[in-house]
């Protein structure tokens, strides 16, 4: 589809004359995927679907204790502190955002009575200033209202250095001021297509003003409010145990009719995923579990006990090899895989070329991840938007042996290539993880075919993701010649994600090791094609830039894709609920409902 | 066993503890992790926070002065600061202490009640059908880890029987001798899986010590005086064999406190193991530290009152 | 122990004349008469064939079964026991007999030789605090209580922090790693050995057989090991066996913390460990190597109380 015809659809949407859903319709078939197809609408002048789940229940409570089972358990309930997902999981139970993504991709409002578009004024034309307008009337548990005050204070909270918050990233180079008592203005230094960030989703969980003000800064953490949450959800904080338990009883003044439908709520945590996945499957003691990484086949056989069935939602995850191309193996100025250094073998594009021919991913798909992991050729595969359609995979043992060959890489007496006495010998690291494990011993097999050796090193999951400077097994340092992990945009948009090739981004020792491109691939095609996205408002050139540099990473295979990492949870037969790859598990769980 | 001599080991303990926790403190520091790791993975997060983070948590002095500082508020009874809850160390610890003690004690009072009694018997009758039995489950016990016979169990009384819950609660709702009722039909495999698995080590220790003086002289001498067979077991064997025992018993006591990383996995009990788990792969520093230290004096203590029952169960012993 | 009563120090001057004065017996090397005592515990006579034949299968099996350990199948994934796969396959369609062939001469050699280390390092310190007491003993103990209160998990990943790279360099991969693997589990476990021998020497060293012997002027490494050590064995042997159990587990966690073996060496705790979530599906999985580690636990302790019957010096036989 051309630009020009995408805009003569988008005009047929404005004049009435093409129904929004079948604009969307068209949109999916065509590769753009549903959230950046309704961000294209609202940066066009058409507002967002304000799109309501059918919910059925006619009155709030009667429901039970709705019961979560989260194998790690929330460790802390300050959203803005809120290291990893189970923390922002537990946050959720109590704090909501303005916004959250919904499974289609939709931008959905919570805290805020309509979203943003240019059409009501909310997006300025030169893509700097959003307006957000609040929903009137909601209170925070303790009875408070819930006012722009909130949003402002929520702004300096998490953009003081003093407070250190994880949020930060989202709040620091934004400027947000009070409009009115329901009205916030949120600036941007330069123009931002992706403006969908602050106070949206994870980090946009918004804490009260009247309970944390003298808490900032330096004192945050002595706020009570840390450990006994007060927000705006649909259940009050009850109790909470770190690591083990939380739980909440229903908010009778929440901001949603007849909602929610539970009298109660209980998130446990603790354990491992299999007999997570056991509890909510095949003894019904749960409702719901979360990130479910289990082999398909044992949780298909645990889906056979009748009492839940497991749920698949794609995110933008990717597990992906990536290839070195510095030596891992010579040290210079105290670093090894110094940028300094080339790789004495990786560097020669035909021998990526011959590994990507090696991953057998459909094997991997098929027999280790099953539903939890689908093969693909691209590092970005979701929003369908930024997918690629010019790449592809192919698994064939053949063809790498015919490209070695043609390459000069000879096999040696012990059948491992060799060439200028270079051998093709590997390295090849990931996190100790037994799907991980098993893909290793799958890459490794088909390797030895064509004359590659591989040294599998698997290392414990707390060292490898870890950014601990003086410790070479993680995996920033990438002492390794191959390693294998996912990773993912945190948004349903790439472009932070993508920051991981640029040239400045090198990750070594005078920047400890807190650069982000760990492959130390470098291209200026590529530099220049990103800079070039981030300035740009048009989001079909855009997603066409997005596309480019995924096709430079994956035709250079500077990565090899392997499979994606959709969440997995398991949800018990009766529960009804809508699930989001791009947000929290439970960010619509106001609307979760049991058919009886 | 005199009062000054248990005094001086008292005061000896001090300067003992110290000494181990300087070394858990070194070892600590230097084991391999960041606590601030998801954060620096995390590339919406600006590099400044771990940064601001680590000074913010002191995590940037040289060791010996944060070794100093956590002493200094160990000795006002100050625990330190979760990283990962942001909460103090004793409420975390003070939270899970009696879900450990219940399950974790009850097991080991299971192991005890068990195996002392079959190892006896098992040794008055070697080699006979009792003795093999006892013999191959004990064997069985201790060459099958926990998190294997825990999942075995569960297969069968939670999947397949439907009998007991296998997420063990902490917030039983229900009160009196229905709260009872729920409690020991979630606790009673995590204990039978742990009791069984210490009574099996301990079952061949008693078997083996009474049938090590069962053959001594004076025991011969006993008989010989015409004094019945099971008396001199309990009379005379048992109070003698029960070094090793004591010994055993002194080793496992400590764990009472330290849970069980494995079973409490298995059956989510939030005991003390798994906050220490959680802790030490998070590197959260000052629970592992609290945890290993109060671990560490309960060590230190029991070795000391093993020390004193050697002296009850055997007069001759002293300690000079 | 079969077959013989327990008889006091003076029945065995009684029985030892009876049996002089009925047969005189020709003179036999000490070895020889180790062997006939440890002949008459048929039970550990028996437990030498399994272990032999664990030994026989570790060392002759690959040339005999020729299966590769590591080649996926998928078309045979967990299939059960048949003549293609005698002991059936796992998730991968590995061959789980040339699996538990390979695994097995690295857990049976981490077993024996981590529990050599724990009982060596055990017995060496318990027998010197129990003996030396005063500060020496409080020194000894000092170090067991610290050494009991470390905590695993950090210590171990700083062990491979520091040491992993080092002991590759100086013993090569596999080398290196069993040299590790072996003082650190066997290192991790000396403490309540230790703790045994030192209270089964406190009431030994006693015990009027000992004060008679030093009487006799024996020196005191003789009273260690002629008079105390083989009394105090008892407690030892029991250990012994169930570090050998404790290590083979202990093994495959390791390989978790990525300080054991590489993730592909099949051994009996990791393949038992992988197995687990397979148990309603593919129960065989687990019992075959779960039998390995019952069995070579087995023999061994059967061995370990024939020997203890060997070396007792009361023994009558």
């Amino acid at each position: 589809m051309t630009e020009q015809e995408l805009r003569k659809l988008i005009d047929g949407v404005k004049t009435g004359h093409l129904e929004r859903r079948s604009f969307l319709r068209r949109m999916l078939a065509v590769g753009l995927a549903a959230p950046l197809a309704n961000q294209l609408l609202a940066l066009s002048g058409v507002p967002m679907a304000q799109a309501a789940t059918p919910y059925k229940p006619t009155k709030a409570g009667g429901g039970g204790t709705l019961k979560l089972l989260w194998w790690q358990g929330p460790t802390l309930l300050n959203p803005h502190f809120a290291t990893g997902t189970k923390d922002q999981d537990g946050s959720r139970l109590f704090y909501e955002p303005l916004a959250g993504w919904n499974s289609t991709g939709d931008l959905i409002p919570i805290l805020a009575a309509e979203l943003p578009s240019t059409a009501n004024g909310g997006l300025s034309p030169d893509g700097k200033v959003i307006t957000w307008k609040l929903k009137q009337g909601v209170k925070w548990h303790d009875g408070m209202p819930f006012t722009a005050d909130d949003l402002v204070f929520n702004w300096e909270y998490a953009r003081n250095p003093a407070t250190a918050a994880v949020t930060s990233g989202s709040y620091k180079d934004i400027l947000v001021e009070k409009v009115d008592t329901y009205t916030i203005k949120i600036t941007y230094p330069k123009p931002t297509p992706f403006w969908a960030d602050a106070f949206v989703s994870a980090v946009g969980m918004i804490i009260p003003k009247h309970l944390f003000a003298d808490f900032a800064g330096d004192k945050s953490r002595d706020a009570p409010t840390n450990l006994k949450p007060v927000g705006t959800g649909p259940y009050i904080f009850k109790e909470f145990r770190p690591g083990d338990l939380v739980t909440g009883v229903i908010n009778p003044n929440y901001h949603m009719p007849n909602r929610p439908y539970f009298d109660a709520v209980e998130m446990k945590g603790g354990g491992d995923a299999v007999s997570a996945a056991r509890a909510v499957l095949q003894t019904g003691e749960y409702d719901f579990a979360w990130n479910l990484q289990v082999e398909d086949e044992v949780l298909t056989r645990l889906e056979a006990g009748g009492k839940g069935a497991v749920r698949i939602t794609e995110g933008g995850s990717i597990e992906h090899i990536q290839c070195n191309f510095t030596d891992p193996n010579k040290e210079v100025d105290g670093e090894r895989s110094s940028a300094k250094t080339k790789h004495p073998s990786l560097t020669d594009p035909a021998v990526r070329e011959a590994l990507s021919y090696l991953v057998d991913k459909d094997s991997v798909h098929k027999f280790i991840y099953g539903r939890g992991g689908n093969a693909t050729a691209n590092f970005i595969f979701n929003p369908e938007r930024f997918a690629s359609k010019n790449t592809h995979y192919e698994f064939n043992v053949d063809k790498a042996i015919a490209i070695l060959d043609k390459a000069g890489w000879k096999p040696g007496p012990d059948g491992i290539r060799v060439k200028d006495g270079v051998k093709l010998a590997y390295l090849y690291q990931t996190s100790i993880n037994q799907p991980r494990q098993k893909t290793q011993a799958i890459v490794k097999q088909a390797c030895a075919k064509a004359g590659i050796g591989i040294e599998i090193k698997a290392v414990t999951a707390s060292v490898f993701f870890s950014s601990d400077v003086a410790n070479p097994d993680t995996y920033p340092h990438f002492y390794a010649d191959l390693q294998m992990y996912t990773n993912g945009p945190t948004a349903p948009d790439p472009a932070i994600f993508l920051q991981q090739f640029l040239s400045t981004e090198l990750c070594q020792k005078s920047n400890k090791w807190q650069g982000r491109n760990i492959t130390r691939w470098v291209s200026e095609e590529y530099d220049t094609t990103w800079h070039a996205q981030e300035a740009e408002l048009d989001p079909i050139k855009r997603a066409a830039l997005m596309i480019h540099l995924n096709d430079l990473v994956i035709n250079n295979h500077v990565v090899i894709p392997v499979v994606t990492r959709p969440s997995v949870a398991a949800v018990s037969k009766p529960l009804i609920c809508e699930l989001s790859g791009f947000d929290s598990y439970i960010w619509d769980y106001a609307n979760w409902y049991k058919e009886v | 066993m005199s009062p000054t001599y248990v005094l001086r080991r008292l005061l000896l303990s001090i300067p003992s503890l110290l000494g181990i926790s300087v070394v858990l403190f070194t070892v600590l520091a230097m084991a391999p992790g960041d606590p601030f790791g998801d954060i620096v993975m995390n590339p919406n997060v600006p590099a400044s926070v771990a940064a601001a983070l680590r000074a913010k948590f002191g995590l940037d002095d040289p060791i010996y002065i944060r070794y100093l500082h956590w002493l200094a508020a160990m000795v006002q009874g100050d625990w330190g600061f979760s990283f990962q809850s942001r909460i103090d160390v004793d409420t975390l610890i003070l939270q899970r202490l009696p879900t450990t003690l219940i399950v974790i004690g009850a097991s080991q009072v299971v192991a005890m009640l068990v195996a002392i009694p079959v190892g006896v018997l098992a040794a008055a009758k070697p080699y006979s059908l009792f003795d093999q039995v006892a013999n191959t489950l004990a064997f069985v016990g201790f060459s099958l880890p926990t998190f294997f016979t825990g999942l075995l169990l569960i297969l069968i009384f939670s999947v397949q029987l439907g009998w007991l819950p296998f997420v063990y609660r902490t917030d039983l709702n229900t009160h009196g001798l229905a709260y009872l009722a729920d409690e020991i039909k979630q606790s009673i495999m995590p204990v039978m899986v742990l009791g069984l698995f210490q009574g099996a080590s301990l079952v061949r220790f008693v078997r083996s010590s009474v049938m090590d003086v069962v053959k001594l002289d004076y025991v011969t001498t006993a008989r010989s005086k015409g004094i019945g067979r099971s008396r001199v077991l309990l009379r005379h064997v048992v109070r003698n064999a029960m070094i090793p025992v004591v010994t055993l018993i002194a080793l496992q006591m400590p764990i009472v406190f330290g849970g069980a990383i494995v079973t409490e996995q298995i059956f989510r009990i939030p005991g003390i193991g798994s906050l220490l788990i959680t802790a030490i792969l998070a590197n959260d520093t000052p629970v592992v530290m609290a945890v290993t230290f109060v671990f560490a004096c309960l060590v230190v203590l029991f070795n000391l009152i093993a020390d004193i029952l050697y002296g009850w169960l055997d007069p001759r012993i002293a300690f000079r | 122990m079969a077959g013989s009563t327990p008889a006091s120090l003076s029945a065995d001057a009684v029985v030892a004349q009876a049996t002089s004065a009925s047969r005189p017996r020709k003179p036999v090397s000490p070895a020889a008469e180790a062997w006939r005592r440890f002949r008459k515990h048929r039970l550990a006579v028996v437990s030498l064939g399994i272990l032999g034949f664990f030994v026989f299968a570790i060392v002759a099996g690959p040339f005999l079964w020729r299966v590769p350990i590591n080649d996926v199948d998928f078309a045979a994934q967990t299939a059960w026991p048949s003549w293609t796969h005698p002991l059936g396959t796992d998730d991968l369609g590995q061959d789980l007999l040339a699996r538990l062939i390979y695994g097995g001469r690295v857990s049976l050699a981490v077993g024996l030789a981590a529990m050599m280390v724990s009982v060596f390092v055990g017995v060496v310190v318990g027998a010197i605090a129990g003996m030396a007491s005063g500060w020496v003993d409080a020194v000894l103990m000092w170090v067991t209580d610290l050494f009991l209160s470390l905590p695993q998990l950090p210590l171990l990943l700083m062990v491979i922090y520091l040491f992993r790279d080092a002991l590759k360099a100086a013993f090569g991969v596999e080398g290196g790693v069993f040299i590790m693997i072996v003082l650190v589990i066997g290192g991790l476990r000396w403490m309540p050995n230790a703790r045994l021998v030192r209270a089964q020497f406190l009431s030994l060293r006693e015990k009027e057989f000992v004060e008679a012997a030093r009487a006799l002027g024996a020196s005191r490494l003789r009273l260690v090991v002629r008079h105390i050590l083989p009394n105090a064995l008892g407690p030892v042997i029991v250990a012994g066996t169930i570090d050998v159990a404790a290590a083979i587990i202990a093994e495959s966690t390791l390989s978790f913390l990525g300080l054991g073996f590489p993730p592909d060496i099949p051994t009996w705790g990791r393949v038992l460990f992988d197995a687990k979530d397979y148990l309603d599906i593919a129960p065989y999985w687990a019992l075959f190597p779960g039998a390995c580690i019952f069995f070579a636990v087995l023999s061994i302790n059967f061995i370990g109380d024939g020997l203890r019957d060997t070396l007792d010096p009361r023994r009558v036989l």
